[in-house]
């Protein structure tokens, strides 16, 4: 018995040491600057919540976490239906359904600060076809100095980006529903949007409960693209919390507050994953 | 409830003359009575589902004509045709429950709730789903859902006919013996005709009255399984039907008498004293094989004895063909190795030309 207790810490030891150093470590390390003023290596006072506190009371950030809640649920609220929508007008099979899936796949393959290039470049009022086109119509696209303009464009690159990540997997989701399904709805006399409503749609549970998940977290944190194509302006308008975070740990170089709002940022995330997950749960256990 | 003729033939060649060899089904004029239980028996890719699809309407015939008691169908799609179709996998819509499943090809068809209600729990007790119409359907066993996807098709009482492919696939042993049991209740009550689409003869032959065999894209015999047994049309019928299958013997007449290569095996029936063909073969089942007593049938040699449980199967060797034989009784049988005398020469031996039964069979 004790033998194999020991064997087993050969085993274990490994995960032990690898998980040390890229989780516990570095997680430790935020925790130690959050909760410490740390003014030199050799001098350091131990402040306990101070700087949560003072982060808490920081308008800025408030403002950024609002803009932030705005940001994910919009993109959620036209991403989702928007990819579910172009996954249903997909080709099921054949050539050209091939060429859609690597079409639809392109965006996904950019880097993420060359997609904040190119939307910069594309909304620009005097070079981009987008703004130029627009201004010619006699709409001035102004998204460096009008907000709303701002996060026009924020939000349609992003749309652009990840609609297809949500296209992608739905489309694989109907692909995995068999043709019989079709076939017998046909016979019931359903028509389109029974068939939608009553055999796609819940065949696509898991799989888009997989993209929310997907889509909030990678909203919620989003930081490149914006900042390449506003740079989080104008003002503050499209400032999101990534971004006031690098701000003030390597702008301001508050390590202290930055790293309290890491671990705020972090439960943060967790929290709003836990309760979409459980929503979800339960809304397709109702129906 | 309707009587369906086929008068068709469909390739899905897109050829302008497509050969032969392109049609899934040749040529064929079929009649489904009103209320019948009818079975298309045949191996995969015999055809048997395209025709199915055909009568559902899920495909247009490249040539000829569908029709419903006299009225022409075929270009009508699925919904307009009062079809009901069971598949292979059962098909349920998930969020429904059982009840909601069998009340929906009704709502789709705007039918007034108090008559949607009576009917369903007219068709719930029927298939025996009365006590479940509240459970969810997703999470239903696989005999459960296939019983839902039959409620469907039957909760129309205007349904023509029911068509099954392959239904019990999916379904445990035991619970394919209780379903089929169910399914000829539903028959008996509710008079519907169904069509039910198969490879397995077990389950053709306990289902049908009438059974279609088919191979290549045509139609070889429709007969009850007792015909289908006894007096098999076709060779390929013979070798199909009945496990194992017919026996065939290549065999030639020569002066009335009737020879396997150089070895006489008995006195030619009337029916073939004057044939001269080389494409000739007798046919018996192993059923029907005698084992001879001595001087009479031909000698042939015991190779294998097995036990089948009720029954045994012997394996013989007739002039270097193997011919299996039947029996109840395994006493006074020799050891394997050792001369049998058998008769292949009885009232259920038949006589094949070119693998198509000369008529009249072979009474003797």
């Amino acid at each position: 018995m004790k033998r194999t207790f020991e064997a087993g810490w050969f085993f274990i030891i490994p995960v032990i040491v690898c998980v040390s150093f890229t989780a516990i470590l570095p997680l430790m390390t935020v925790v130690n600057y959050s909760i410490q003023d740390i003014i030199s290596p050799e001098r350091r006072v131990f402040v306990g919540t101070e700087w949560f506190r003072s982060i808490i009371m920081d308008q800025e950030l408030r403002a950024a976490f609002v803009r932030q809640l705005l940001f994910s649920t919009a993109t959620l609220c036209i991403e989702v239906p928007l990819g579910i929508g172009v996954a249903l007008c997909m080709p099921r099979r054949g050539a050209f359904s091939s060429a859609a899936l690597v079409l639809l796949a392109m965006p996904l393959l950019i880097p993420w600060n060359v997609v904040g290039t190119i939307w910069q470049l594309y909304s620009r009022p005097d070079i981009g076809l987008l703004g130029h086109a627009l201004s010619l119509i006699g709409f001035d696209f102004e998204y460096a100095r009008n907000p709303l303009h701002a996060w026009v464009a924020v939000l349609l690159m992003d749309i652009w980006h990840w609609t297809p990540l949500i296209a992608l997997l739905c489309y694989t989701g109907l692909q995995s529903i068999p043709e019989q399904y079709y076939l017998a709805a046909e016979i019931d006399g359903a028509g389109k949007f029974d068939i939608f409503r009553y055999i796609q749609l819940p065949k696509l549970r898991s799989v888009l409960s997989i993209a929310v998940l997907l889509r909030f977290m990678d909203s919620f944190v989003i930081y490149t693209e914006p900042f390449v194509l506003t740079g989080g302006g104008p003002g503050n308008s499209t400032t999101f919390l990534s971004q006031y975070l690098s701000q003030l740990a390597l702008g301001q170089f508050d390590v202290g507050p930055a790293a309290a709002f890491s671990i705020i940022y972090f439960l943060i995330i967790l929290l709003i994953s836990f309760i979409l997950y459980n929503w979800m749960r339960t809304l397709s256990a109702a129906t | 409830m309707a009587k369906i003729e086929l008068k068709l033939a469909h390739t899905y060649s897109t050829a302008a003359n497509p050969s032969p060899d392109d049609y899934a089904l040749v040529q064929l004029d079929l009649t489904f009575e009103q209320g019948g239980a009818y079975a298309l028996l045949g191996p995969s890719g015999c055809g048997k589902s395209t025709m199915l699809n055909i009568i559902s309407g899920l495909l247009r015939p490249s040539q000829g004509r569908v029709l419903f008691d006299g009225r022409d169908v075929t270009l009508l799609k699925p919904s307009e045709r009062n079809i009901a179709q069971v598949f292979q996998f059962p098909v349920v819509y998930d969020t429904m429950t059982v009840g909601q499943n069998l009340a929906f090809p009704l709502r789709t068809r705007r039918i007034e709730q108090r008559k949607i209600d009576a009917r369903v729990s007219l068709i719930a007790e029927i298939l025996g789903l009365s006590s479940d119409l509240n459970l969810i359907a997703a999470n239903l066993p696989a005999d459960m859902k296939q019983k839902i996807s039959l409620g469907r098709g039957l909760v129309r009482d205007d349904v023509a006919a029911v068509l099954l492919d392959e239904p019990l696939t999916v379904i445990d042993p035991l619970l394919k013996w209780q379903l089929r049991q169910k399914l000829k209740e539903v028959h008996r009550e509710l008079n519907v005709t169904l069509v039910y689409v198969t490879h397995d003869q077990v389950e053709a032959m306990s289902f049908a009255d009438k059974v279609i065999v088919m191979s290549h894209g045509k139609i070889l015999q429709v007969g009850t399984p007792e015909e289908l047994f006894e007096d098999p049309h076709h060779t390929f019928v013979g070798t199909f039907v009945g496990s194992p299958g017919m026996n065939f013997v290549e065999v030639q007449v020569r002066g009335g008498e009737l020879f396997k290569g150089d070895n006489p095996i008995g006195t030619a029936p009337d029916l073939v004293k004057r044939e001269t063909s080389s494409a000739l073969k007798l046919g018996v089942r192993p059923e029907h094989v005698a084992i001879a007593a001595d001087q009479t049938g031909v000698e042939a040699k015991l190779k294998r004895i097995q036990s089948l449980g009720g029954y045994y199967l012997l394996t013989v060797d007739l002039y270097g063909q193997e011919v299996f034989v039947r029996t109840d009784r395994p006493d006074h049988l020799p050891e394997p190795g050792a001369p049998l005398r058998i008769d292949v020469l009885g009232p259920y031996t038949r006589f094949f030309k070119n693998d198509i039964k000369l008529p009249f069979g072979g009474h003797l």
